[in-house]
């Protein structure tokens, strides 16, 4: 199986797609936060939060969207502590964003030990299931990969629209962005920073949450203490390799998903006999360094980010 | 709400409030252990006991407080300049490495020349390694923040080929280990019997250097200005982007210490859970030390003695050794608020 043999088979296709979804989230959840004025380091440890808590939702015997929200309500908590420390109180975002990181993550494997005390291999749940879209996953190459997604990968692709919609065609969107670029414009509005920047964080750790939850709900069956493995940081620097646009940024995540797709299955070519496998492992993390590379020159940094803002003051 | 600065906090401020952010800490470990049916009580006199109850715990936690001084002090030293190093685990794994690669007969020298040698050389790799996401950092603007997390991942797939591959023991029965060092390679003990190494000598050698280096030295002078305020320094003639560099080579060099004592110290050999991330528990010890160099031998020594004891206590009490973890972010984050409320006054509307 040379290259061109995995770039024509439909399951390469599905597998960018499914490998792409928690990136979507994920981002979009660090792009809302980010736009706002909010670097928020906390994302790993949401992400690890979110897959943990719509697990064990599921486990429980919640519905599977009943579990993305629970999910969602985790990463919320996390993004409201966030926000509380670094917004009003303006505390360095670097260290609070590692902080919520390592807090959330100890939170989750503490409440997973303590649940199931005795297990040596976690506990499988019924994840989402593919949901084929009549006649267009009929579609050769394109159907199976595009339209026999589950519902949350559907929802991920659905978000990016809506995010854009709202940041670039609503007074909400537009008072969010102002409240990264320029917040003293926004208090001259009448409009409250504090409340704007809080809520960014906010909604944006609840999908990071979900993107976490996609990988124990939908993409594996199972909570493992190191299952996100860097995803977060990846997300960030999607971000940054977006242009803080929630377009490019989807561009971004299906780029670096097919990457990460092929290195998986080049590892079963010829070369993987060759080439160690950890060097295809590392293939992820070296994109996301180069996109960062690649895009610092021109990268349209939101002026106020990781800029406190104090009222009265200037 | 708006923020007020105080110039002059008062005594009671600047004491009251942190001692206020470790009780709050401690009644959020009651709660946990509560959580987990355990008395709180007995629990956190469990891991004050499994800490310091015996002459063997305090000496483990001794030695687990080791390599995270080593990482604390190099976020310190890093994070004093704002130069936001989060890339100790893999600088730690750099240092490892060079330990094993000049540990295991490349540098026929008696024990006294090599261990220095190794050390060195140990330093220049973890120095090396965040060299790179700083000078991405001052000549292209790439956040190093990212750029240092990315590289402990990227650490560690190379540590793993490494032990799979060129650098695994023959003997391993297959396991991916390293061949173990040399005996003129090991690091000493301190006193014969006990088991507590040179590393932790070394480490606090180097955190009183680091603090002779930030209080004594120009560099420490230009360091502090540039993370006070990089645009002043810079007005004022302060050669940013080389300090940077210069505080990378300090910071990067002393996370690889922590490897070089860890494997020199206490393992012999090198194995992928040689660091159980000690490069992440060092940003929480740097912080709770306020980035002071003395400051984070007794943050260590705390922070250590909480995980230590926190695994004893979990053995005896059923309470998810993870409480450490727990703890320990908590600590992080009611000590930041708790500085920033000395020094500033909130004022509703």
């Amino acid at each position: 199986m040379d290259i061109l043999d995995i770039l024509l088979s439909a399951t390469f296709w599905a597998a960018v797609i499914r490998i792409a979804s928690p990136l979507i989230f994920a981002t979009l959840g660090e792009l809302i936060c980010e736009r706002a004025g909010v670097l928020n380091l906390g994302i790993e440890g949401i992400m690890v939060i979110g897959a943990f808590a719509g697990w064990m939702a599921v486990y429980l015997g919640t519905g599977l969207w009943a579990g993305v929200g629970v999910a969602m309500l985790a990463g919320m908590l996390f993004g409201l502590l966030h926000a509380t420390l670094t917004v009003p109180f303006g505390l360095s975002q670097h260290v609070v964003g590692l902080g919520v990181t390592l807090l959330a993550t100890a939170t989750a494997s503490f409440a997973y030990r303590l649940s199931l005390p005795e297990v040596t291999s976690p506990p499988k749940i019924t994840p989402f299931q593919p949901w084929e879209i009549p006649v267009l996953s009929d579609i050769p190459l394109i159907g199976p990969a595009l339209f026999s997604q589950t519902a949350l990968t559907y929802l991920a692709f659905i978000l990016v629209m809506i995010v854009s919609l709202i940041l670039y065609r609503t007074p909400l969107g537009l008072a969010l962005r102002a409240a990264g670029e320029n917040p003293a414009s926004v208090e001259a509005q009448g409009l409250s920073v504090t409340a704007i920047r809080m809520g960014a964080v906010i909604v944006g750790s609840g999908l990071m949450a979900i993107g976490g939850a996609f990988l124990t709900m939908s993409a594996f069956s199972s909570f493992f203490f190191e299952m996100v493995n860097g995803r977060g940081w990846i997300c960030i620097a999607l971000v940054v390799f977006g242009a803080w646009k929630p377009s490019k940024a989807l561009l971004g995540a299906l780029l670096f998903a097919g990457f990460d797709a092929l290195q998986v299955r080049l590892q079963q070519t010829p070369m993987g006999a060759v080439v160690p496998y950890q060097v295809f492992l590392m293939v992820p993390y070296v994109l996301s360094i180069l996109a960062l590379i690649l895009m610092s020159r021109r990268a349209e940094v939101p002026a106020a980010l990781m800029v406190p803002f104090n009222k009265g003051e200037r | 709400m708006r923020l007020e600065p105080i110039p002059n906090p008062s005594a009671l401020r600047r004491f009251g409030l942190p001692t206020g952010a470790l009780a709050l800490t401690v009644l959020i470990a009651s709660a946990l252990a509560l959580l987990a049916g355990a008395n709180p009580f007995a629990t956190l006199g469990l891991i004050l006991k499994g800490a310091a109850g015996s002459k063997f715990a305090l000496l483990e936690t001794l030695n687990r407080a080791t390599p995270m001084i080593f990482t604390g002090l190099a976020v310190a030293v890093a994070f004093r300049a704002k130069l936001w190093n989060i890339g100790a685990e893999a600088q730690l794994y750099g240092g490892a490495i060079v330990t094993v690669l000049l540990g295991t007969g490349a540098l026929p020298l008696p024990s006294l020349l090599l261990l220095p040698v190794i050390a060195l050389a140990a330093m220049l790799a973890g120095a090396l390694i965040l060299l790179g996401p700083v000078l991405m950092k001052t000549r292209l603007g790439v956040d190093e923040v990212v750029t240092t997390l990315l590289f402990n991942f990227i650490m560690l797939l190379f540590v793993s080929y490494l032990l799979e591959g060129p650098m695994k023991d023959p003997m391993g029965m297959g396991w991916p280990k390293s061949p173990a060092l040399d005996k003129a390679a090991r690091l000493p003990r301190i006193v014969e019997g006990l088991r507590l190494h040179w590393g932790f000598a070394l480490a606090i050698l180097s955190a009183i250097a680091v603090w002779v280096i930030q209080t004594r030295t120009t560099l420490g002078y230009e360091i502090r200005a540039v993370g006070l305020n990089a645009e002043a320094a810079r007005f004022a003639g302060i050669p940013v982007g080389r300090v940077m560099v210069k505080t990378a080579l300090l910071s990067g060099g002393l996370a690889a210490l922590a490897g070089f004592s860890e494997v020199a110290g206490l393992k012999g050999n090198l194995t992928l859970d040689l660091s159980p991330g000690f490069g992440y528990t060092g940003i929480i010890v740097a912080m709770l030390a306020l980035l002071n160099p003395l400051g984070v031998v007794i943050s260590a020594i705390f922070v250590a003695g909480v995980f230590v004891g926190a695994d004893s206590m979990s053995r005896a009490a059923g309470v998810p050794t993870y409480i450490a973890d727990i703890l320990m972010a908590t600590a992080l984050l009611t000590m930041v608020l708790a500085l920033k409320l000395t020094t500033t006054r909130v004022r509703w509307r």
